[in-house]
């Protein structure tokens, strides 16, 4: 069971982990992530683009990728694009398993993933200069440890 | 085999272009037909650049530009076929 959107609108990040849990009471573990903009270095708002349709598809075959890597029982991934500002929400991944091991490690993956090679990208306004984020390396070293 | 009467279609190619590249160029999707001459992304690229300013803005510099075909990443020598949608957008930044 997996579930990917992209949306502009917010998401509940309770009824994401509830959506988790199943009635035979095989899951033991539910481990989320939720990403939240910053406000820092005087930042006023960013703007995520996203090419829809391979942006899921792509996320998809990484879901498929977690699911070889670890006994996982479900998956939610929720991202938002448009414009979002310090507070908002960004991004929740909720990986559930039947242990907490399975669950942290495949949610890190999956998040990992998200934050440097998914497709899209962010315009970040600041006072009154908008600047296209650049790809940067710090997160591509988290991404590449799971080669 | 399209209905008697009426002309083959242009081969089409859906183009494309997100964060600085839809900026530069000024809309975010076209649908062209370019000249047969254009086999390659890189030729698509020299025809598009004869296009405006905005285009040649946007692939001044492809080394800051990544291409994909048909929801695909590849590179600028990848050939194209009739109909293909082609996304040209800079190295992605993820979410």
């Amino acid at each position: 069971m997996s579930e990917i959107r992209i949306q502009n609108q917010d998401f509940n990040p309770g009824e994401e982990i509830a959506a988790l849990a199943d009635s035979q009471g095989s899951v033991g573990a539910v481990a989320n992530f939720i990403g939240i903009v910053r406000g820092d270095d005087g930042m006023v708002a960013m703007t995520l683009d996203h090419y829809p349709g391979m942006c899921e598809r792509e996320i998809a075959a990484h879901v498929e990728e977690a699911k070889r890597r670890w006994p996982i029982l479900g998956v939610r991934i929720v991202h938002r694009v448009g414009r979002l500002t310090p507070g908002d929400n960004i991004v929740f991944v909720g990986v559930a398993s039947a242990h907490r091991q399975a669950a942290f490690q495949a949610a890190e993956f999956l998040m990992d993933y998200l934050k440097t090679r998914a497709p899209f990208w962010k315009l970040e306004e600041r006072n009154s200069s908008s600047v296209w984020v650049e790809a940067k390396s710090e997160d591509d070293h988290s991404a590449n440890r799971w080669k | 085999m399209p209905p008697s009467g009426t002309e083959p279609r242009e081969p089409n190619a859906k183009l494309l272009y997100f964060a600085w590249v839809r900026q530069k160029i000024g809309r975010s999707e076209e649908e062209i037909a370019p000249p047969a001459s254009v086999t390659t992304v890189e030729g698509l690229v020299d025809f598009l650049r004869r296009r405006g300013a905005g285009y040649e803005a946007a692939f001044a510099d492809l080394k800051l530009l990544r291409v994909a075909v048909n929801q695909e990443h590849t590179n600028f020598a990848a050939t194209l076929g009739p109909h293909d949608e082609v996304a040209f957008f800079p190295p992605v930044t993820g979410g």
